[in-house]
Formats: C-alpha cells, structure tokens, sequence
C-alpha cells in the first residue's frame, strides 16, 4: 500500500501524463485535417500554421495578445468545467458573462457619481468585479435552484437565461445605460473611472497583457484547491457523481446543487467583468459573442480540471489571436480556425474516434456530463 | 466421443485477463436431460466459462465441443446457432414491448415485409404448451412480475431452438416462491430433453435442484459432486477452500434501553401508493430485530423513512430519544445511526472515488476529517489504512477506484465505514445479498459483534435464513404491516414462511 507519488518518478509522470494523451492528439488530428481542408482549397498549410505560430507566439507583444485572448477563455471555461464536476452542464455562461460585464461596467462609471465623490482604486475595482461576479453567480444560481426544486433540467434553463441576459444587455446599452456622448454611435456605456481600472502588467505602449491574466491562473488554482481539498468541494463531487450516495451521506443536494451554479456563474461573471475593468474599459454590445460557447469546448478539452482547463484555454487563445497573422500572410481566412476548435472539441468529446485511430485502450472513468431530464 | 449423452463439453478452457487467470485449464460437461449446477464465489471464473460458452469471450486456449462436434465459437450467434441459450442475470428485455415483440426481437418473423406478430404468438403458445411455461404473448413485459418476466427470456432461447439453457444466477431477483415456480420449470424442461447449466453460489438451491455439482475456486474447477454424496458445509469450503461456520454463533442477547422507536408509521412509494401502512415496533440496544417478508411488502421503503432518504407521510421515529420523523438522513446520522443500504452501489458508495475517500462519506465534514472546511487528508488516508487492515478489505491500495473492488469488497467498505463509527442503531438491509459465502459469513459477525457491543440492530431481509440466524427477535412484514412479533428461539421455519406469503395469524 504506497501511494502513488511514493512509486517513483515515472510511474509519476506517467500518471500526470495519461490524461493528456487524448487531448494532444485530439488536437494533432484537428490540426493535421485542417491542414488538409487548406491545401484542398489550395493553400499552403506549412505556411499557413507557420503565420499562426508568428502571430500567436512569434514575439512578446503576439504573447501578450495571446494571453489577453486567453484571460476570458480561462475564467470561463472553468465556469463550465466546475459546473461539470458538480453533474451540471451550464450553457448559459453566455449570459452570465455578459451580465458580469454589464454590472462591473456599471460600478465603473457610475458608481463615484452616485457617491458624489471619486473611489480609491482598491475599493472601486474590487467592486466593479464583484458586482459582476454576483450578476453572474445570480444568472447561475436561478437555474440551478430551478433544477433542485423543481427539476428543470439546467440545459434548457441556462439557454432560456442567455436570451434573457442577451437581450436585457441589449435593452440596457442601448437605453439607460447607453454613453450619452452625442458623437458615440455604438450601443455602449460610457468609459468606467480610471479608479476602477485593472493595470497592465508591463508599462509598455502595445502590451495589453493585464492583472487580469493573472488572477484568471490564481483562480484556477483556487478552483482546483475549493474540488479538492474543501469539504465544499468533496460535497460538490459527490453530489456530481452520485447524487443518491450524497444524499444518503447526509449532504444536503438541492443546495450543493444551487451553490455549484452559483460559482459557475460567478466564474462566468468575472470573465465579462475583467474584460471590461481591465482591457475594454467599457461594454459593447456583441463583444463576447461566443465565449461562453468556447469555454465549453475548453472545458472537455481540458477534460474539466482546473489545470487542464488554463492549457486548453491559452491554445484557443493562442489559436484566436494567430489567425489574424495567418489570413494576413497567407490569405487563408481566420475561420479555418473555427473548424479546427470544431474538429478538437468532436474529437475529445467522441473520444472514441481518437481512441481507435491511435489504439489507446480505453478508460474506465468517464466525466459524467450531465444526466437525464429531471434526474 | 465416449458418451453420446454428453451435449456440451469444454475442455482446457484457460482464459487470462489483464491480472487474472480467469479460468485456468477448465473442463466442464453437460449430459443430455440434466441440471448440472456451477457453483463458486464471486470471481471464481463461473462467468467466466459461460461467457466463453455463450461466445463473449474467446479463451485462450482449450476446445469446445457440442454433441461430440468441435466448434468455434465467434459470437452469440454462433452459439445460439449451436443451441445454446443464456438467461442473463440482468434481463435482456424491453419494458415497453409485450412478449412477442420481445420474443422475436434480432430474429424478426416478417410476412410481406411486415412483422408477423400472429405468427409468433402462436408458436409463443405452442411452446407454452410443449414445455409447460406459462407466458402471455400479447402481455407488456414492463408489467409482468419479475418471475414471469424470467419465463419470458426462458421463452426467448427456446424460440431460437435451445436445447442447453444456461442461467446465470437465476434466483437472485426472485421471491421464494418464484424461486420454487423456476425449479418446477427447470425439472419439466430437462424432462423434456433440455439440459441447464445453472450457475449460482446459493447452497441451499444447488442441493434441492441439481443432479450434478461442479464447484469453482479462483479459475480452476475444484471438483464435481453428486448432491446426495454431498451437504452445505462440505460445498461452502470447496468454494471457499477453507472451513466455513454455516451457522452463526452468538450467545443470548441482553436488551437493555430503547435506541428506536417506530409509532404508527405511514410512507408512499414512488408512485404514491402506501407501501408501509401503520407500522409500529421498538429496537433495544444490545438486541437484533429482524424483519422477515418476501421483497416489495414495504421493507424497502420503511428502510429508506427509518434513515431519512424517503419522507414519511404520517407517524413518528424516535432514536435515541430524539424525535426525528421526518428529517432529512444527516441529523439521523449524527444522532447515532449506522446505515447498510440495500441498494450499495447506487447509495452506499461513489464508485468512481477511492476506497479511502468512501470511508470517510458520512463524516468527511467533522474531525479530524476536516478542519475549517478543509480536508485533511492526511487522517483520511490514515483511517482508511486502519479500516481496510481491521475489517479485512481486500484492496491493492487505499487509493484505487472503488468500482475495481469486487462486491464483497465493496459491501466490506460499507460495513466497515458504518460500523466504525461511534453509532447507537445499526439498520442493515439486505447486507449480504449476491455476496459470497466468505464475505456473507464476515458481515454476519460483525453485525453480531456490534449486538453484544450493546448498539441496537434492525436487520431487514429477504433471506428468511439470515433472519432467522441472526435475529433475536423476528418481525414479519406483510402488505406494508408488521403482522406478528416472535421469539427467535421459538420461531419455527414453516409458520414465518406462512405468515411470510399471508397466512391469518393466531394469537401467539
């Protein structure tokens, strides 16, 4: 009886490597088929992934961009991936980001009037971000304590929750919350107090890189100590893989259920909060499109841990930001990105696929991703 | 081939797993027109060889023969083709189709491209007929009892031609008198010229039904035996391959204070029908109450009331002293309750956690298990290390899946997780069921041991032997009632059994 880190250094690493293998050649698959789709409407696909590594990795400013893509793709793929680990399939992260940025958009520029008086920037930003947390932890937790009191099956209710969301946002920034600038076009609020800003990490002109990124992999951390090693998180587990066996255990499972939708949501939240306290300064209508949807995928690829959710979110970052370089040098349009993100996320949910290919037995344990209606 | 009655014979089956020999050199035979029973503990390889038989395995080496002929078998099909037929453990049928439709599913009987149900159903009849097997073609299999529900797949194998049967522990889903309706039919099919192998680890039914006996141990065949040249305890320790107490040994009990009291108690099932109307008893501490009844008289759902998983509709439970109808299981828990499930995968543990992480599911939140809500894990690996050493769990590590313990094992991390903990009442329902001789003869000692440890044990089975081997005093449960409350030491067999399916009973 040893355990497992008492086994050696290979057996170790061994251990840390197994779960990668199906995402990394998940990806190697979508990226080789891609590269067939580029040379079949006669590209250069050498070429064309070389502009992709230059624009994503190919000097410290493509760094910074990549990590700035990837800030809002970690806070919210761990939104789903925490959700999962609790049995919940939150779609809704949609919304919940959206929310979180109306309100922290909010605070920021509206709260020092409210006040009649200017806020320290060590007061104002915390709660511009935890306004949008708890916009999103609410927009989170209204489906969930659907799902523990009435049965509602979270699927529908989080996509029910994102029109709502969507559209209020909609409503919010073009009427009360529009910039009354007369020379402002866009469906915006005006820009939040400098007070209320999150700093760039460097003082360079060009890198937009911000705190923001590293609260996102300080949270994971935290996200993966709360699953871990907090009872908290032991009743969120098990009440995930087998809500009868919580409930016999005496853990009280409609409000597990009604907690883990909140924090996915809170996640969610801070993803549209931090990206209008720290890099947009103000919310605009459309600019999230799709990152909710997005961090479903960065969920299963990162098979839903903390850790594993920051490398699949820093790929699709770095996939997003050197698209641009690509179409830019090879005149092959961003969207082949979209398709190969489409081909990882078909080949790690069906990871069969990946399995025959590359003749990898198969793994007993399976993430429960959700479960029937009304279960 | 020396006999021409032998229709099936294996020879040399071996078969590795990945860490297991599962069968190693096997030979088995089945004569025409006989009942040949495989008996051996979970794991023992039965399954194993029928399988291999049944063709979802391929052995890794050894022959099969069917009448005399040498086959290959690839698949079901290939075995069905040969005659051979398997009743699963778990029912192959759809709850929505009736009987025929079941009966034909993969081997559609079509008449111009269209099903012919007519036609089925009339050869449905003929062999109900032929073989005395009561089924009704046109009856929604979802709503036949489960016993009826068995014939059906009886049915099915005979339908595709099967002259040899296998069935794979027929009588763990059944009641003791579907049990009995299944031994009839079993001797009317051999009558009929159908052989059965009939794989089981129950001793009792091994000796009143079969006319040879091969018993397993660990991959290997142990020996074949005639039931009259043979007793239990001669069977238990073939399978075993070590003495084994049959009978448990306790001394006379001395109740002291009332640890549960149940007054008047009502509760819905999950239809809403009142499966438990009016119940009413007390539990001493240092006393086993056994509840006896044939499955599905309420004894499940008074279980899951008495520990909180269910509400309760009218009627108190007081433990301890402490009124607690109606609450929900952690408040039953922390007054002093342990609690064997019934159902143990799907309430008493979370397979896919390991084995250290399941001792500690009722008490992961107090200490030394948690401080300020952070698991320290460190005790709990501690406490697993002691539990699997005190209560004998047969794991590689405290920290594999649970899903890769056998049953027994599994129930062992229960019981030890129960049991371990300082408790008042132990409610233990059906806690040796579809375990092995070896693991049932452990549980019921500890159960004793926390008996004379003065904690107060509600034992509920449908084992009518267990009860009465264990309790102290005996309860029968019948149509959702307690209908009388005796004396083990004066209950006689016979009379449980009859109040057990109804019988009126007189003054005791």
């Amino acid at each position: 009886m040893q355990r497992p880190d008492e086994q050696g250094f290979f057996k170790n690493l061994q251990r840390w490597l197994e779960p990668l293998l199906v995402p990394v050649l998940a990806i190697l698959t979508a990226v080789i088929l891609g590269g067939i789709i580029v040379k079949v409407v006669n590209g250069d696909p050498i070429a064309a992934y070389r502009g992709l590594i230059q624009g994503a990795f190919g000097s410290p400013r493509a760094l910074s961009e990549t990590a700035v893509w990837a800030t809002p793709y970690i806070f919210a793929g761990l939104a789903v991936a925490f959700a999962f680990k609790g049995g919940l399939f939150n779609i809704g992260a949609e919304g919940q980001i959206a929310l979180g940025a109306v309100f922290a958009a909010l605070i920021g520029y509206a709260l020092p009037g409210w006040l009649h008086t200017s806020l320290p920037a060590y007061i104002h930003i915390p709660l511009a971000v935890g306004m949008g947390m708890l916009a999103g932890a609410i927009w989170g937790g209204i489906p969930g304590a659907l799902k523990a009191y009435t049965g509602g099956h979270e699927v529908i209710n989080t996509i029910m929750m994102n029109y709502i969301a969507l559209n209020l946002t909609s409503f919010l920034l073009n009427g009360p919350m529009r910039d009354p600038d007369p020379t402002d076009l866009s469906a915006r609020t005006p820009e939040i107090a400098p007070s209320a800003r999150i700093p760039p990490l460097f003082n360079i002109p060009g890198m937009r890189v911000h705190w923001g990124f590293v609260l996102a992999l300080v949270v994971a951390v935290i996200i993966w100590w709360l699953l871990w090693k907090t009872t908290l998180g032991f009743e969120i587990r098990t009440v995930g893989a087998n809500p009868d066996a919580a409930k016999y255990a005496g853990i009280n499972v409609k409000r597990t259920i009604i907690i883990t939708m909140a924090i996915s949501g809170a996640l969610a939240g801070l993803a549209g909060a931090i990206e209008v306290t720290a890099l947009n300064y103000r919310h605009e209508l459309g600019f999230s499109t799709g990152y909710g949807f997005d961090a479903i995928a960065i969920a299963l690829l990162g098979k839903t841990n903390p850790y594993g959710v920051i490398l699949a979110a820093l790929l699709f970052g770095a996939m997003r930001n050197g698209a641009t370089r690509m179409q830019f040098l090879t005149q092959i349009p961003t969207d082949i990105i979209s398709v190969i993100q489409a081909l990882i996320l078909l080949f790690v949910a069906a990871d069969a696929i990946i399995r025959f290919i590359y003749r990898i037995r198969a793994h007993e344990e399976r993430v429960v991703l959700t479960r029937g209606w009304g279960g | 081939m020396a006999d021409d009655n032998i229709v099936l014979e294996a020879k040399n089956i071996t078969k590795q797993f990945p860490g297991v020999l599962a069968n190693d050199h096997v030979n088995f035979d089945l004569r025409k027109g006989e009942i040949h029973a495989l008996l051996g503990e979970n794991g023992a390889g039965k399954t194993t060889l029928m399988n291999i038989l049944y063709g979802l395995h391929k052995p890794d080496s050894g022959e099969v023969f069917v009448n005399g002929k040498s086959i290959v078998i690839h698949s079901p099909k290939d075995s069905i083709q040969a005659g051979i037929g398997m009743v699963h453990q778990h029912f192959m049928l759809i709850p929505v189709f009736s009987v025929a439709e079941n009966v034909m599913l993969g081997d559609e009987t079509t008449h111009l491209g269209m099903l012919d149900i007519r036609a089925v159903s009339q050869r449905l009849q003929e062999l109900s007929k032929q073989y005395g097997l009561e089924v009704d073609p046109s009856a929604v299999v979802g709503q036949l009892s489960v016993g009826a529900q068995q014939r059906v797949e009886i049915v099915k194998t005979l339908y595709r031609n099967a002259s040899i049967l296998i069935l794979d522990e027929p009588t763990a889903v059944l009641t003791p008198q579907e049990t009995d309706d299944l031994f009839r039919i079993m001797r009317q099919l051999t009558g009929r010229g159908v052989s059965i192998i009939f794989i089981t680890h129950k001793l009792k039914e091994v000796l009143a039904v079969a006319d040879r006996i091969t018993t397993m141990r660990a991959g290997k065949v142990v020996g074949t035996v005639q039931p009259k040249e043979t007793n239990e305890a001669k069977l238990a320790s073939m399978m075993v391959g070590r003495e084994v107490i049959l009978t448990v040994q306790k001394e006379a009990a001395h109740p002291k204070e009332e640890v549960l009291r149940v007054e008047d108690l009502h509760v819905l099932d999950d239809r809403d029908l009142e499966v438990v109307n009016g119940v009413s008893f007390e539990v001493h501490a240092g006393e086993i109450l056994g509840i006896a009844g044939v499955q599905g008289n309420g004894q499940t759902q008074l279980a899951e009331a008495l520990t909180g998983l269910r509400p309760t509709k009218k009627g108190k439970v007081i433990i301890a002293g402490k009124d607690l109808s109606g609450k929900p299981p952690r408040p039953i828990i922390e007054t002093g309750l342990a609690h064997i499930p019934e159902d143990r995968q799907r309430h008493g543990l979370v397979l896919s956690y390991t084995v250290a992480d399941n001792m500690v599911l009722c008490n992961y939140y107090l200490p030394p298990f948690a401080r300020w809500g952070v698991i320290q894990q460190e005790k709990v690996d501690e406490n697993a290390r002691k539990l699997i050493k005190d209560y004998d769990v047969r794991t590689p590590s405290p920290y594999v899946p649970t899903s890769k313990l056998s049953g027994g094992n599994q129930q062992k991390v229960i019981v030890a997780r129960e049991l371990s903990r300082d408790v008042k009442l132990v409610i233990a329902s059906q806690p040796t069921r579809g375990l092995d001789v070896g693991s049932i003869e452990y549980i019921h000692k500890e159960i004793v041991i926390m008996r004379d440890r003065g904690v107060g044990v509600l034992l509920i089975s449908a084992e009518l032997d267990e009860i009465m081997s264990l309790s102290d005093r005996i309860a029968v449960m019948y149509r959702g009632q307690i209908v009388v409350v005796v004396d083990a030491r004066q209950a006689d067999r016979e009379q449980l059994g009859l109040w057990m399916a109804g019988a009126h009973v007189e003054a005791v």
